[in-house]
């Protein structure tokens, strides 16, 4: 018996932006229900990364694939199609909609309901969206329009929206920049709850070390475009070289935010 | 065709590409520091010819004609350059930070002030100018003869490219021009007077527009339909080129040029026993060159994506009307419809409250791309027109009763609409704005030059609708009960997903990329519906004046539209209709009674811009807000 094909595979994946190699054969894989996480200084190339997995960015060299299919070069609303949520480096919602509009339209356009001409998109999966936001504790922000929201606010919403539709993968670029140190431990543990639950892969970064050690099942280390270190986060920890390139060299968590 | 009329069409052509490079460079280089597309860069063009024909008869009765031709381009050039710094002190400087659909408008409201500045002073007709002495013979080439000046104006947009990248590269002025457009923060960083740069800038792209204009002085006379047909020829260069790129702009003019002065040179041949006029293809041309080099090069030949655009704050959440807001629908209804009763004590009333039905549809049908979809089209007319005339040649030349040609007229402006709209959807910003106004000035050439269909300059005429539409209440009641269907579906699609996936196009495309939504296909459809609605305003339009005329679907039209737009405000679903009542109230009454129309409502939108940025519907929102505030306590 073969093992299941793992939820993401990286392999080799390579890009270069004029000069500067951003990302050099990085590969790795996550399976089901596992939290990995991605750290590494800021420009290690942890973002384009992301954006190569979620088809933002088409790899120079590479292949990404998921579920066992090869999405290499697949748009991004294509690539989302198969099941892969995912949240911005600086929270992407739609300000001029309430957060329940927000994620109503998630899960419209998860459902392949987009080119609904008629039935107001206000009664739509309203549930399954206000379960939604209890879940990722907006319940009581459902009715409030995106734009007064509070940028951790913002952040908890996008993770609502990125949960619709059910996906099997989740990318989440620093869900926690720019929160207060308790509200990030909060919302990474909110993350792990619900991954739990819903056996779901995750792929995320965070500059913290105590929340990826406290909560990540394994962390792949990036520096300058190529992957240094690979597997559980007490291993990593202990990492000569990852101490030297990345825990030594700066000091982690109090890195200048983007 | 004979090899003599070609090469006197390249050179020909040539000549033409100076002119429109010269334009096309000045757009780019103010675009670059300023960011600011200015829609009256035409008006810079044109106001440097007619200072020339002006000043060079003046000068050349004290100095002699050569002295006086060219110091009469130079004095052009000079006055036109001040002008523009004027303009950027006055004006410009107070929109940097607006959102860029006002600052397309602000400066479209230069444009049409201007244009009533130079019908005050020099009059509706044309006029001519002195020939070029010395340069008024002609060259010996390959055994051909080709006329002096157009050769000599063939080279003056090589030189001027040079010049232009000398002085970019060369001086400390371009230095600065050049870290401007690549990097704000960093002149601001450098301790540089801003302020004077972005002058200096305006007057230099103002300058050589004025410049390319008063060049043309020994070739076509002054007239005051030059700036909105340079500028749409402009912004065809810009968008083919490559906004930003000044070797872009000049091979992109050459590119147009020369397509075009090729389908003169065929003229007429014979196919199969068919003659083509082939001159009439320039049009077509034209566009088609700017389909390919998009299809294949969405920024143009040498341009980049633009970074982000500035937009202007999130508008509030749309919400359903709520009981008092659906009484006051519902009686305003019950009042439009009531209107032939009125009609039997106020005349005047019917005829303005058609017109304001018409302009309803029209305008709402706008603001569905402009408002939900984000894409300011300056060239809504073009669909409108689509319609008017799809319904008047069917009535008129095919003989259709009244309600298939509106069908037809319908399903000519939602043809239009879809093929445009593919090309448009594909750009963001202000390259989508340029690429509709494009659209539409080539819809308003084809009209105004395929007489066989259109009737050219006059027009169709006896569009009358049949029975039972064939009386005035008939025709009106039918009117209103389209544009009610229309603006009901409408509303209908902005709460349905569809509406919501688009507003979601608009706040964040990356978001809704990212959730699935196929922005382009949404953004396509949107726009192909918008122009199906509009192409029903057209064909009421027709029926209700009986004729149809090409100034009727010119810029002007598109204008109109953003105005009723911005008045009513364009973050509210019942602002364009309010926009739409009080702008024809406003046209039908004030601006008939005056022959500077145009500045008057220049200055409208000035006004509006500069002050009620969010309009009536937005006024009214603030006033109920504050009472609401006032009452609380
Ligand atoms: N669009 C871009 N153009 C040029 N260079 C880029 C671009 N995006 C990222 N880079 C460069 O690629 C490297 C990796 O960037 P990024 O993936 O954002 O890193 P991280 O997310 O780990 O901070 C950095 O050196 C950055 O400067
Ligand atoms: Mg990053």
């Amino acid at each position: 018996m073969s093992a299941p094909s793992p939820v993401l595979a990286v392999r080799g994946i390579a890009k270069s932006y004029g000069g500067v190699r951003a990302l050099d054969g990085v590969s790795f894989e996550i399976a089901a229900g596992e939290l990995l996480a991605l750290i590494g200084p800021n420009g290690a190339g942890k973002s384009t990364c992301f954006n190569i997995v979620n088809g933002q960015l088409r790899p120079d060299a590479g292949t990404v694939h998921i579920l066992g299919r090869d999405v290499t070069g697949l748009p991004p609303r294509r690539i989302a199609g198969l099941g892969v949520g995912r949240t911005f480096q600086v929270a992407a919602v739609f300000p001029s909609m309430t957060a329940l509009e927000n994620v109503q339209m998630a899960l419209i356009a998860a459902r392949r309901g987009v080119f609904g001409f008629w039935h107001p998109a206000r009664r739509i999966a309203r549930e399954e969206a206000l379960a939604l936001l209890e879940q990722t504790g907006m319940g009581a922000q459902a009715e409030r329009p995106a734009a007064a929201l509070a940028y951790g606010d913002v952040k908890r919403l996008e993770l609502a929206m990125a949960l619709a539709g059910e996906p099997k993968l989740l990318l989440m670029d620093e869900p926690t920049a720019g929160m207060a140190a308790g509200e990030r431990r909060e919302m990474i543990a909110l993350v792990r709850r619900l991954t739990r639950a819903r056996g779901l892969a995750v792929l995320f970064t965070e500059h913290s070390m105590d929340v990826v050690f406290g909560h990540a099942d394994r962390a792949i280390v990036l520096a300058r475009g190529r992957l240094i270190a690979d597997g559980p986060v007490d291993a990593v920890r202990r990492d000569p070289l990852v101490r030297e390139v990345y825990l030594g060299g700066t000091r982690p968590g109090r890195e200048a935010r983007p | 065709m004979s090899l003599d009329s070609l090469l006197f069409q390249a050179v020909n052509g040539l000549a033409s590409a100076s002119g429109l490079f010269l334009v096309a460079a000045g757009l780019s280089v103010i675009f670059g520091v300023t960011r600011i597309v200015n829609m009256a860069h035409g008006s810079f063009y044109m106001l440097g010819l007619y200072i020339a024909v002006t000043l060079a008869p003046l000068l050349g009765e004290h100095l002699g004609g050569a002295a006086g031709f060219w110091g009469g381009i130079a004095g052009a050039t000079l006055a036109v350059a001040l002008l523009g710094a004027a303009v950027e002190r006055v004006l410009l400087r107070r929109l940097y930070n607006a959102p860029e659909l006002y600052q397309l408008l602000a400066t479209f409201a230069l444009l049409l002030i201007i244009n009533d500045a130079a019908l005050f002073l020099w009059g509706p007709e044309d006029i001519l100018g002195p020939r070029a002495p010395g340069l008024s013979g002609s060259v010996e080439l390959l055994g051909r003869r080709l006329p002096q000046y157009d050769v000599f104006l063939a080279l003056i947009g090589p030189v001027v490219l040079v010049g232009l990248h000398l002085l970019l590269t060369r001086t400390r002025f371009g230095r600065l021009i050049r870290a401007a457009t690549q990097d704000r923060e960093m002149v601001a960083a450098l301790g540089i007077n801003e302020a004077l740069l972005f002058t200096a800038v305006f007057a230099l792209g103002a300058g050589i527009a004025g410049f390319g204009g008063a060049l043309q002085m020994a070739r076509e006379p002054a007239s005051l339909s030059l700036d909105l047909s340079v500028l749409g020829e402009a912004f065809v260069v810009v968008v083919v080129g490559g906004m930003g790129s000044i070797k872009g702009a000049y091979l992109a003019a050459v590119l147009v040029a020369e397509v075009k002065a090729l389908c003169t040179a065929l003229g007429v041949i014979e196919i199969a026993g068919y003659t083509f006029n082939m001159s009439w293809l320039t049009l077509v041309a034209e566009f088609l060159v700017m389909a390919v080099v998009l299809v294949l090069r969405p920024h143009g030949l040498f341009g980049r994506a633009l970074a982000a655009t500035k937009a202007g704050e999130a508008e509030p959440p749309l919400l359903p009307l709520d009981r008092r807001g659906r009484a006051l629908v519902l009686a305003a209804i019950l009042l439009f419809a009531a209107m032939p009763l009125i009609g039997m004590f106020f005349r005047y009333a019917p005829v303005l409250a058609l017109d304001m039905v018409i302009a309803a549809l029209f305008a709402a049908s706008l603001h569905f791309v402009m408002g939900p979809g984000g894409m300011a089209s300056f060239g809504h007319a073009a669909y409108f027109g689509l319609g008017a005339y799809g319904t008047a040649f069917a009535a008129t030349q095919l003989g259709l009763s009244t309600p298939l040609a509106f069908a037809t007229g319908i399903g000519t402006a939602a043809a239009g609409a879809a093929l445009f709209g593919w090309f448009c959807v594909r750009l963001e910003g202000v390259y989508f704005t340029m690429l509709t106004l494009a659209f539409a000035q080539i819809v308003w050439s084809i009209v105004y030059q395929w007489e066989d269909v259109t009737g050219g300059s006059n027009g169709l005429f006896g569009v009358w609708p049949d029975w039972p539409f064939d009386s005035r209440a008939g025709l009106y009641l039918a009117a209103l009960a389209v544009a009610l269907g229309g603006l009901a579906l409408l509303r209908r699609i902005v709460f349905a997903p569809f509406g919501l996936a688009l507003r979601a196009g608009r706040d964040s495309r990356l978001r809704a990329e990212a959730s699935g939504i196929p922005v382009a296909r949404v953004r396509w459809l949107s726009f192909a519906l918008a122009g199906t609605l509009c192409g029903a305003a057209g064909g009421l339009f027709a029926f209700a004046k009986g004729s149809i005329s090409p100034e009727a679907i010119s810029v002007g039209r598109s204008i109109d539209g953003l105005v009723m737009v911005l008045l009513g405000g364009v973050q509210s679903l019942m602002g364009p209709l309010l926009g739409a009542g009080a702008f024809t109230l406003l046209q039908d009454t004030v601006m008939r009674e005056t022959d500077y129309w145009r500045a008057l409502l220049g200055l409208v939108i000035l006004v509006l811009v500069l002050l009620f940025p969010f309009g009536i519907a937005g006024g009214l929102r603030r006033v109920a807000r504050l009472r609401r505030a006032g009452g609380a306590r």
